[in-house]
């Protein structure tokens, strides 16, 4: 597929920090790429380069194939990870202000519908939920039908409703056929919306590929897991590699029924027992020896 | 043009329902303004001020020029001080040059009462000459002050100090993610804020002259365009305040840095006539001294606008310095 987005040998450095060291990508057109890594890692710094906020250090950023000008600007929609709004401003009143920035803007109506915002269209920015507000924000970043749509961790500080009502928000905009690209550090995140995602941590690429592929390519194994207090035995009474988790026992195995066969003959408590394919914080475990969230 | 205007909007809605600024605009101002008129209606002021030209020789002592209770003001410029007998606030101006001569304003008693201590310490002949002219009341003479300052501190804070808070909250980040860009951006908070203190500075005056009737001889257009002209430097000396500076607590103290010699140096409340001349120099390098002279003339002289033409070309020349150095100057957010 044609991409839409290029970056090469991109780097950012503040004084003699590296924030971003060297990354190459590129996004195809019409997919949900995802930049994932942990707090830290260079995500918000990589997209505010892409989107024209900072200035790199070294490397280029292409656009269909061309440096980007000013029209970039004009084709491409943005949801900062954090940012105000006017105070004094009504939800619509937001919508009307931004709809002018652009030459050409999609009715509000639209976005309205779309993000679900009749509900506080005349309450003033300022005193919307977390919820309310990223969908007002995306409804903005939205406002001139963008072809790319730059999401920085949009749903962080939201509670599991108004993620999941989020995620179901950006799914209805991919199938718009709009390129996405989102940096997110909620694995689940990525696996549910991404069709293509890097990984970065420390300011570099550590992985990279659809999120099925990565998982194929890096485990064949699933978890057994259970809580810590109902595994009573010894860990080399098992078979397969045990690892003592933060908040579980994980049993990496190839044979799900072997395993479940060992714990039944070592009387093990079956009651907090779950069986799981490996996730992309098991990836980012294994290839760093740290977790997405720490 | 479009997104000036909407931005424009957008700003002027900020400001309206902002209840605390609509206070200090539409109350508080008039409220000063009559306190201060009530203050001063007694017009109790127990000193005498003389004026004393300077002259190439040494002046001569004399027991009314060393008289404690009299504050003696040397001038240098006939006309400047013979402007301030005619409105009252100079008793009486002298001058030690053969001949001896003064001036009094006949109908000032305080100015007659001076010319007869002058006549009695003296064995010289001095030579009389009569200046006429209503007495100016400080009220009077106070009112372009309050309204410039008002102006000042509007023109300061409201946009030099919310630009800060955009770029410290991210609304600017936000902006510079469209297409706008950073000198439409400028324009319209600059708009947004003329407009504001126009309207602002004709409905204080319109309420204070209800209740004040205080003296206006000139020109109201010639007024409104001081106004405008006013407006503009100090804006623009906001807008260069602003134009890279991310922190509340910094902006605050900048504007506080630049208000402060403007509140104290720029003759809002009292003349300058008998400070050094450094200071009097220094004076000269604040836009609010020559918007309150200018208005003063207008207000109380009844200046044209050939008279004031020097004032507005400073201020004018003084927006154009300030406006060019933050639009060079000018970052949406710190990188």
């Amino acid at each position: 597929m044609k991409a839409i987005l290029e970056i090469r040998n991109l780097t950012k450095s503040f004084r003699s920090f590296k924030a971003v060291d060297g990354i190459s990508f590129a996004i195809p057109q019409g997919t949900c790429f995802g930049l994932l890594g942990p707090n830290g890692a260079g995500k918000t710094t990589t997209i505010e380069m892409i989107e024209g906020i900072k200035k790199p250090s070294s490397g280029d950023i292409l656009y269909k194939g061309k440096p980007r000008d000013r029209e970039f600007s004009k084709r491409s929609g943005i949801q900062f990870q954090s940012t105000s709004l006017m105070d004094y401003l009504k939800a619509r009143e937001v919508l009307e202000l931004f709809a002018k920035l652009y030459p050409h803007s999609q009715p509000i109506g639209n976005l309205v519908e779309l993000c679900q915002l009749e509900e506080f269209l005349e309450t003033y920015a300022t005193r919307l939920s977390g919820g309310q507000r990223q969908r007002l924000l995306l409804a903005v970043a939205l406002i001139n039908d963008p072809e790319v749509l730059f999401l920085d961790e949009p749903t962080t500080g939201l509670d599991p409703q108004s993620r999941r009502n989020f995620w179901s928000l950006i799914r209805n905009i991919k199938s718009q056929g709009k390129t996405i690209l989102l940096t997110t550090h909620y694995m689940e995140e990525a696996e549910l919306l991404c069709d293509q995602l890097v990984i970065m941590d420390k300011g570099k690429i550590i992985a990279d590929g659809s999120p099925y592929a990565l998982l194929r390519q890096y485990f064949d194994h699933s978890y057994v897991c259970l809580d810590h207090q109902d595994f009573q035995c010894s860990p080399d009474a098992i078979t397969d590699a045990v690892e003592k988790r933060e908040d579980c026992i994980a049993i990496a195995t190839n044979s799900v029924e072997k395993t479940l066969t060992e714990l039944v003959s070592l009387n093990v408590d079956l009651r907090s027992l779950r069986v799981r394919n490996p996730s992309l914080d098991d990836l980012f475990l294994k290839l760093t020896g740290h977790r997405l969230r720490e | 043009m479009k997104e000036i205007l909407a931005l424009w909007m957008a700003r002027n809605r900020e400001y309206y329902r902002d209840k605390g600024s609509l206070f200090w605009s539409f109350v508080a101002t008039p409220f000063i303004v009559i306190v201060l008129a009530i203050a001063f209606s007694s017009e109790r002021q127990e000193i005498f001020r003389a004026g004393q030209l300077t002259t190439e020789n040494s002046p001569i002592s004399t027991p009314f020029t060393e008289e404690p209770a009299i504050t003696l003001i040397d001038y240098s410029n006939i006309d400047e001080a013979l402007r301030r007998v005619q409105f009252h606030q100079l008793d009486i101006l002298i001058t030690t040059e053969i001949p001896l001569r003064y001036w009094v304003n006949p109908a000032s008693s305080k100015g007659r009462l001076l010319e007869k201590l002058l006549l009695s310490d003296s064995t010289e002949s001095w030579q009389r000459n009569e200046v006429a002219g209503q007495p100016i009341r400080y009220i009077d003479w106070v009112i372009p002050g309050i309204l410039a300052m008002n102006m000042m501190f509007s023109g300061l804070w409201g946009i030099g100090y919310v630009i800060v808070r955009y770029r410290k909250n991210g609304v600017l980040k936000r902006l510079q993610a469209t297409p706008l860009r950073a000198w439409q951006f400028l324009v319209s908070q600059a708009f947004s804020r003329l407009f504001i203190m126009l309207t602002v500075t004709v409905l204080v005056f319109i309420v204070c002259d209800l209740f004040i009737d205080f003296m206006m001889l000139g020109s109201h257009l010639l007024l409104l365009l001081i106004a405008i002209v006013g407006n503009l430097s100090i804006i623009s000396i906001s807008l260069l305040m602003a134009s890279r500076t991310d922190s509340e607590e910094l902006g605050n103290g900048l504007l506080n840095l630049i208000s402060f010699p403007m509140l104290l140096l720029s003759e809002l409340w009292f003349s300058l006539d008998n400070a050094p001349q450094w200071l009097q120099d220094v004076s000269l390098t604040l836009p609010l001294t020559h918007i309150v002279k200018a208005a003063r003339g207008v207000m109380l002289e009844g200046a044209t606008l050939t008279e004031i033409a020097p004032q507005l070309g400073i201020l004018v020349a003084m927006t154009l310095v300030f406006i060019t150095l933050a639009g060079l100057l000018f970052r949406w957010h710190k990188d």
